[in-house]
């Protein structure tokens, strides 16, 4: 682990999850203090039918305001923003989102992938990627694209990951900058927020 | 990769050589499909790549098909059909003839869910679907009603989810890993090609369905979309948006209403 990387500028803060990442989510949210100093951008694999449950819980248990993604929603600092469902989400250069519904990207639409790239591209080393648990590889191809461009990444611990497969995956293969525990992630936010430092 | 000058470079050719105007298409998902196609057709350099489209006009055809998105299924949303089959259909029931327009259709799933309610409700024989889109390939699809049977379990559970009490697999004959849907369904459906980019207003129409195609454009494309809408529907006909797009950007909100939760428009002035 690179305990000696500094983050200061950080602009976005993107997070992706599968299966068992809910909880991870739910152990980091509520405890972040508004404001903050960067957008927080969720993107977990969940069924279509869950449209609205996901935003509703983040919403009530969290500090920081969930904004509604819609097209071209402008990403601002201070919010939280999640993937709709059955939609890809992608990062535009005026800093707005964009939504999109070509092929399912690892059998996931919203995939972590696609997000995780958009975001490097145009955040380069502005932008923070942690992946949580899930059992599926998407997630592995966004964390090196995200280091390629400057950024810098975390996956969750698979030890304290209620499904190892995909943050294991990552770590094998794209050797992310930290390995943290949940309880970590969520120190390592406190860290980076310029609000409250 | 491609970079982004090398994008705008080949979106000013595609346009200076075929007319195609993709100026206005959202860039994060444009260069992702441009950068799709040019990988799956194993190319290495960007100015072979620019070379082909220049001078291949069937190669250039193939690139516009593979970069305009395709992914469509039947009753995509069911809370939203159910919506068109309780609220919307039976309002323009009343009128003596129904004209929709399914601008941006893809591959007709959504023209066939439209024929399958109307059927039901009774309102089939004097309705037209116009269907649209910028890609002729998909038009052919759209036209023989054949989709992969793979999807249709899931088209099912979302026809019944969407109201639908029907046996749905009366509407369709299953062979050779395909599902070919009932002439009867595209009896009053009218294809033709039409670009939402350059196109002007062809017809009135009482309902017009564009879902997931406005998330393509950038906002000053997708005002000059709705106000060609404005210009073809009706006075108080319907706009039906995907969920997670809206007008409020595009046209004065005072001319229209919106329909409960949906993104459903209504035209009052």
């Amino acid at each position: 682990m690179e305990e000696n990387k500094i983050i200061k500028n950080c602009k976005v803060v993107i997070i992706g999850g599968s299966a068992g990442s809910l909880q991870a989510l739910l152990n980091i949210l509520p405890f972040i203090e508004s404001p903050i100093s960067f957008a927080i951008v969720i993107v977990v694999h969940r069924k279509n039918s869950d449209e609205q449950t996901l935003e509703d819980l983040i919403a009530l248990r969290s500090k920081v305001d969930v904004k509604e993604v819609e097209d071209k929603v402008a990403l601002k600092t201070g919010f939280i923003y999640i993937a709709p469902s059955n939609y890809h989400l992608l990062f535009e250069k005026d800093e707005t989102l964009s939504l999109d519904t070509s092929e399912k990207i690892n059998y996931s639409r919203p995939s972590i992938d696609v997000s995780f790239e958009s975001a490097a591209e145009i955040y380069g080393s502005e932008l923070i990627g942690i992946l949580l648990s899930g059992s599926n590889s998407d997630g592995t191809v966004g964390i090196k694209a995200i280091k390629q461009a400057g950024g810098t990444t975390v996956v969750q611990n698979p030890l304290s990951a209620e499904m190892s497969f995909m943050p294991n995956n990552a770590i094998l293969h794209a050797s992310p900058d930290f390995i943290l525990k949940t309880e970590e992630i969520l120190e390592f936010l406190k860290g980076i927020n310029q609000e409250t430092a | 990769m491609i970079e982004d000058i090398e994008l705008e470079t080949l979106i000013n050719e595609v346009y200076e050589y075929y007319g195609f105007d993709f100026g206005s298409y959202s860039r994060a998902s444009l260069k992702r499909r441009v950068n799709r196609v040019f990988y799956l057709d194993g190319f290495k350099h960007f100015h072979e790549f620019l070379s082909k489209v220049r001078t291949d006009e069937e190669y250039c055809k193939r690139m516009i098909d593979e970069i305009t998105v395709n992914v469509t299924e039947m009753f995509r949303d069911p809370s939203f059909y159910l919506t068109l089959r309780k609220e919307i259909l039976p309002l323009l029931g009343t009128k003596p003839f129904i004209r929709i327009w399914h601008a941006g259709c893809s591959t007709g799933e959504e023209v066939y869910s439209m024929a399958i309610m109307l059927k039901e409700l009774g309102l089939l024989h004097k309705s037209i679907l116009y269907a649209t889109d910028i890609n002729a390939t998909v038009l052919e699809t759209a036209k023989s009603g054949i989709f992969p049977l793979r999807m249709i379990k899931d088209y099912a559970d979302n026809y019944r989810d969407s109201g639908g009490q029907e046996d749905f697999s009366d509407y369709y004959i299953a062979n050779y890993g395909f599902a070919k849907f009932n002439e009867s369904l595209s009896e009053k459906m009218v294809f033709s090609q039409h670009n939402l980019v350059s196109d002007t207003s062809f017809n009135e129409f009482d309902l017009i369905m564009c879902r997931n195609v406005l998330i393509y454009f950038d906002n000053n494309l997708q005002k000059r979309v709705i106000n060609l809408f404005d210009d073809s529907l009706a006075m108080l006909g319907f706009i039906a948006l995907g969920t997670k797009e809206t007008i409020k950007y595009s046209i004065s909100p005072t001319k229209y209403k919106q329909f409960d939760k949906e993104k459903i428009w209504r035209k009052i002035k």
